[in-house]
């Protein structure tokens, strides 16, 4: 019947058709179909790339931003909320007493083992800046925002008198370090400088 | 696809007759969900959930394609929009209380159809894909209405959006970029109100195709029935249309008075005020908590406060929740009893009404703040959660000893007239 309609068919068993070999082996036809079924395939796979990237920040949300803080009215023992990529950061200018209470855990050693994510508040800072404890505030655990640094919210810092979580109760200490609740690790420290005593440039 | 006594396709109207050889769609409809399907005769109102089912889901379809059209995906106009269709589309908040209040609904729907399953045994030989389908449709159901809930671009919005997707930071090394790439930022943003927008969309019909995959499947066997016992004769079966439409037409106006009282009586009671706060990057509120339906799984993930065998404790609370779903996948091999129904079965019952108490307790501690007691009450009710399926649903299906199973479905039925019980039995 193909020859019928002037078509030439090859059959299973390799003996007719133009894309047969003799005696076995690859055929024409076999190649086609592989190299065509590849090409899809591969092709297929490619545009799959584009399409998962495009989910990814954009341009603009990627493009670096800065900010910059005036310390200058922020009293010891208070915080603000600043933004930074669009997510919460805290400033802190911790007092005297909580700078104690932080660097009492560094120097002892066996309370300081205990920490869930160890760093000390000098790491954790800048040198000669100790008592300004500069973090993200967005809590490790599930990212939303701690109290403790907003207006009216020096009451709910928690146990360790650091910031409190709100959402299902991780407590951190006054070096922005986990210390209780389900939170995986320390409250970020974002990358930032000191352009003079009072000002402080975030990433 | 059906039993030899189910009822043909035959139409009278030449129109009809046209139509069946050209496209036989009345068939396929009379032979799926009419005349043409037998269903066992002693269905309870357990069985009326599924069609219950179907109708939610062509409610949330309807008032959704048409609140779409007033809706603007753009962080800077979709609070307000949401208020403009509240206030200035004409029956805009007649349609917006319908679709959030029918959204609470449907998953009420739904739990009582998965609690048929888990009480009845529907997960068993030869029914296990209906099963596993029906927990693909549970689970793009509650994505979708996690997605629907960001829409309004309110605080319980942002802030679900940011914890829910903050569940994927749990996985490590590649947590933080994942959350960044459902986001499209590192924070819920336009991109995220977007995308949620266009997969809130395009879900449900993911689900319409699911739920005729998981009805294609039903229609293999047959509908289970309370016995457990499978058909065996003409007798134990009636046509579908009728009877069963008509039993479903009466739910389904039931459904509607409760559907009615929550939409235009109390639409915002299963709500939570601070959605109607725009959202506050800035600002999580005091006590956030998922919509009533998601209660038990959040009480799961923030059962772990500690690290277990050395998986820190929010990894552990992530995957705990994801597999406290994801274990139904498994139902028909972890039980191994051969006798469907839990009516037949005194120690699964017993357990069962267990395991509902538990979740019960479970959603109690999801709402409820993250202190005492009700964090250990929520790790205790989380341990006795698991372990029903890994420990006691095997055991107990190993070791029951079942009551006698009435010979047929005609004799369980027609058991109260003696002689009819008798004769069967011979």
């Amino acid at each position: 019947m193909a020859q019928d309609a002037g078509i030439d068919t090859p059959t299973a068993d390799g003996g007719s058709g133009d894309g047969a070999l003799d005696g076995g082996g690859v055929r024409r036809r076999d190649f086609i179909n592989i190299a065509a079924v590849s090409a899809a395939g591969v092709g297929g796979l490619a545009v799959l790339y584009p399409l998962i990237s495009q989910m990814a920040p954009s341009a603009d949300v990627l493009a670096e931003s800065s900010t910059e803080i005036d310390l200058a009215a922020i009293q010891p023992g208070q915080a603000i909320k600043a933004l930074f990529r669009k997510q919460p950061l805290f400033v802190r200018n911790l007092t005297a007493e909580e700078v104690k209470k932080a660097t009492d855990v560094d120097n002892n050693a066996s309370e300081f083992s205990t920490l869930r994510d160890p760093a000390t508040l000098a790491e954790r800072t800048k040198p000669g800046k100790q008592n300004w404890l500069i973090t993200m505030g967005v809590c490790t655990h599930l990212g939303c925002v701690p109290l403790g640094a907003g207006p009216g919210e020096e009451m709910s810092r928690g146990a360790f008198g650091g910031y409190f979580c709100p959402c299902h109760g991780s407590t951190y200490d006054t070096a922005a370090r986990i210390r209780k609740g389900p939170a995986p690790r320390n409250l970020e420290v974002p990358p930032y400088e000191f352009t003079s005593d009072t000002i402080v440039k975030i990433g | 696809m059906s039993f030899p006594w189910a009822k043909q396709y035959t139409p009278s109207h030449p129109a009809m007759v046209w139509l069946d050889e050209k496209l036989p769609l009345p068939r396929l409809i009379y032979g799926a969900v009419g005349a043409g399907y037998e269903v066992p005769r002693n269905l309870n109102y357990f069985w009326n959930f599924g069609f219950m089912a179907g109708l939610c889901l062509m409610i949330q379809i309807v008032t959704g394609i048409v609140l779409a059209m007033h809706f603007a995906p753009d962080t800077g106009l979709a609070f307000d929009s949401t208020e403009h269709i509240m206030r200035d589309v004409n029956w805009g908040w007649m349609l917006r209380y319908g679709h959030s209040n029918g959204a609470a609904l449907f998953f009420a729907v739904i739990y009582l159809h998965i609690f048929r399953g888990f009480y009845y045994g529907s997960y068993k030989a030869p029914r296990e894909m209906i099963w596993l389908l029906g927990v693909t449709i549970f689970l793009l159901m509650m994505a979708t209405a996690f997605m629907g809930y960001v829409l309004p671009w309110g605080q319980m919005s942002y802030w679900a959006a940011q914890v829910i997707t903050g569940f994927f930071t749990a996985f490590p090394l590649i947590g933080d970029g994942l959350k960044e790439w459902l986001l499209g930022g590192f924070a819920p943003d336009n991109a995220t109100l977007n995308r949620f927008f266009s997969l809130h969309f395009l879900l449900p019909f993911v689900i319409l195709g699911v739920v005729i995959l998981h009805i294609w499947s039903l229609h293999i066997p047959g509908s289970s029935n309370p016995t457990g016992v499978e058909v065996k004769t003409k007798a134990d079966t009636v046509p579908f249309h009728p009877y069963y439409t008509a039993k479903d037409g009466w739910t389904v106006g039931l459904f509607m008075v409760i559907y009615g009282l929550f939409v235009f009586y109390m639409p915002n009671s299963m709500g939570h005020p601070d959605n109607y706060i725009p959202a506050n990057p800035m600002q999580t509120p005091a006590h956030i908590v998922p919509e009533w339906y998601f209660w038990p799984f959040y009480a799961i993930l923030r059962s772990f406060t500690q690290p277990l065998l050395f998986i820190p404790g929010k990894l552990m609370g992530v995957l705990a929740m994801f597999a406290s779903i994801l274990v139904w996948f498994f139902m028909p091999w972890l039980d191994k009893s051969p006798v469907r129904s839990a009516k037949f079965r005194p120690l699964y019952r017993k357990f069962f009404w267990a395991l509902v108490l538990d979740v019960l307790v479970l959603g109690y501690c999801g709402v409820s703040p993250p202190e005492q007691p009700y964090i250990l009450l929520a790790q205790l009710a989380t341990i006795y959660y698991f372990a029903h399926f890994f420990i006691i649903v095997p055991i107990v299906s190993s070791i029951e000893r079942p009551e006698p199973l009435p010979f047929s479905i005609t004799e369980a039925v027609l058991g109260h007239d003696g002689q009819a019980a008798l004769a069967a039995k011979g």
